[in-house]
């Protein structure tokens, strides 16, 4: 790791990336970027904006759950009742006549409020409340190989769930017509997100997670005319606006997840007008 | 795997289609039909096949076959379990009784392959994908965001021309319009060639050049591929004119046979003119 650090050094011979912790900043932003791009582009095309919220909205309850078991390991909490409930919500919403927007705001309000109450027993939220916003500063070197190895496995998955997923999302009876089954492709896909939300959550905040999923693919969708522009067009923007971000806030004092999800909702405003009529 | 069937010679067509008249109800219209026919799967056949969802039975009893070489148009008003019947055939729903795949000699065949053209899509129009995007995804497990290999564009583009639309490839899917999305949409049920080619109203919200293109191009397979083709349509005229055979179903099959047969029947009359008009 040190020499990573010397070498960023010498490459990027910046002031704001003399501290270590603006460096391992720098490499979170670097993984979680290409990550959230990738996944926000099937997130945008099988109309889940919501779902990833209320995901996002999970890791309190996840938190809270690893406090009441008197957990050390929050993440290993929080990866758990967000992979359960992701595929809860997903299986109650095949189950159910209720329309999708409903079940998930039902199971997004349910964990918000249990996790709060579990947290702010005896006025003790203070201490979660970092979690809200999120914190990429106090990224450490553990978080970044859990990162890292989030990013790998998931870019593996991806590669094979990918054609079934846009066939899924163009249409569901057509894609099954051609074997692919597309129930077990979105519940891995569900996963998929859970995981990249779960263990990225601490540095973006619960309440910006799924800006940074859903708009570099919307700023993507905007411009991009193939599946392939689409793809590499939202992990560009994803990655300038999170390392643009990161600096941004480094120079305003402000937070950096705030600042990337500016950043990304400013591409996406300006290349509204570009969109294919 | 399906064997790829030869193209016939000329000569064959016009005895296939003196056999299409002449033929005896039940058997495969295929020239070569009888034990060495070349026909490897020569009727699908439906018997007492059952649907229910908890209390409620939205097919019951259904008995039908559908041959080869024919175009076989399932009609009846909204509910009669029209679409429940092709979902069971794509093998996307349980059912009871049984769906079996015969040879002209009355042998199991290999596993029934499906082609299926759905209704009007719905889809989100804005989405970034292209025809090649769409199609290769369907016929390769390579990643479309990494590139189409040649290989694949190759075989998209012969798809593509089959139904007359190679010069759609590089177009946005959601930019097409109905006609031109429904012939992407067969060539992409074609590719690999089906048993059973499943037209689930296929030109609903086309206007009517599309519409008779579409057709011909069916019409056209129909003959070349002697393939088995199962239509849903509401488009009355559309079925009297391409049909071979016809299945009035109303929860069950209530007449099959000829169109002239089940047009002209009292079960045809009550199920369009009892409930005050066409469908």
């Amino acid at each position: 790791m040190e020499s990573l650090y010397a070498v960023m050094d010498v490459l990027l011979p910046f002031e704001w990336l003399h501290y270590t912790f603006m460096k391992n900043a720098l490499l979170a932003m670097l993984l979680i970027a290409p990550l959230f791009g990738l996944l926000g582009t099937m997130a945008v095309d099988n109309k889940m904006a919501f779902f990833s919220d209320a995901l996002g909205h999970s890791a309190l309850t996840g938190i809270a759950i690893g406090v009441v078991l008197g957990w050390e390991n929050q993440m290993a909490a929080m990866l758990l009742f967000g992979v359960l409930w992701a595929v809860l919500i997903t299986f109650v919403k095949h189950n159910s006549k209720m329309s999708a927007d409903t079940i998930i705001s039902v199971f997004s309000s349910t964990s918000i409020a249990l996790g709060l109450v579990v947290l702010s027993r005896g006025g003790a939220f203070a201490k979660y409340s970092s979690v809200l916003v999120g914190d990429v500063l106090s990224v450490t070197q553990g978080d970044l190989l859990a990162l890292l190895v989030t990013l790998i496995v998931t870019a593996g998955i991806w590669l094979a769930l990918f054609n079934p997923l846009m066939l899924t999302s163009v249409n569901s009876p057509l894609a099954r017509s051609r074997g692919i089954r597309s129930r077990m492709t979105e519940y891995a896909f569900t996963i998929l997100v859970a995981v990249a939300v779960m263990v990225s959550i601490r540095w973006v905040g619960v309440m910006l997670i799924n800006s940074l999923l859903i708009l570099p693919a919307a700023a993507s969708r905007n411009i991009a005319k193939n599946a392939a522009a689409y793809m590499r067009a939202a992990v560009l923007i994803s990655l300038v606006c999170c390392v643009a971000g990161l600096v941004l806030s480094y120079y305003l004092n402000t937070s950096a997840g705030a600042a990337v999800v500016l950043l990304c909702a400013v591409v996406y405003f300006v290349t509204l007008p570009l969109r294919r009529k | 795997m399906m064997e790829k069937i030869k193209p016939l010679r000329k000569s064959q067509y016009a005895i296939d289609d003196r056999m299409q008249r002449e033929k005896p109800h039940g058997h495969c219209p295929h020239p070569l039909s009888g034990p060495d026919a070349d026909c490897k799967l020569c009727r699908i056949e439906v018997d007492k096949l059952t649907v229910s969802f908890g209390a409620q039975m939205p097919l019951k009893d259904v008995s039908l076959h559908i041959h080869c070489g024919e175009l076989t148009a399932l009609i009846g008003t909204n509910g009669a379990g029209k679409t429940t019947l092709l979902r069971a055939l794509l093998g996307q729903l349980e059912y009871k009784g049984t769906i079996r795949h015969l040879t002209s000699d009355g042998r199991p065949a290999a596993e029934l392959r499906t082609g299926y053209v759905p209704q009007q899509l719905e889809f989100d129009r804005s989405t970034p994908v292209t025809v090649m995007d769409f199609m290769a995804g369907a016929l390769s497990r390579r990643p479309v965001f990494l590139g189409v290999s040649r290989k694949t564009r190759e075989r998209v583009i012969a798809a593509l021309t089959r139904t007359h639309c190679e010069a759609l490839a590089g177009r946005a899917l959601g930019a097409l319009s109905g006609g031109e999305l429904q012939r992407v949409l067969l060539a992409l049920a074609l590719t690999p060639q089906p048993d059973l080619l499943i037209l689930d109203e296929p030109v609903s919200g086309v206007d009517q050049n599309g519409l008779e293109t579409f057709y011909q191009t069916v019409d056209e397979l129909k003959h070349k591929n002697h393939m088995a083709i199962l239509l849903v349509s509401h488009d009355l005229g559309v079925v009297e004119r391409y049909a071979d055979r016809v299945v009035l179903m109303q929860g069950t099959v209530v007449k099959q046979g000829s169109p002239e047969v089940v047009f002209d029947s009292p079960e045809f009359e009550q199920v369009f003119y009892a409930k005050g008009g066409r469908a």
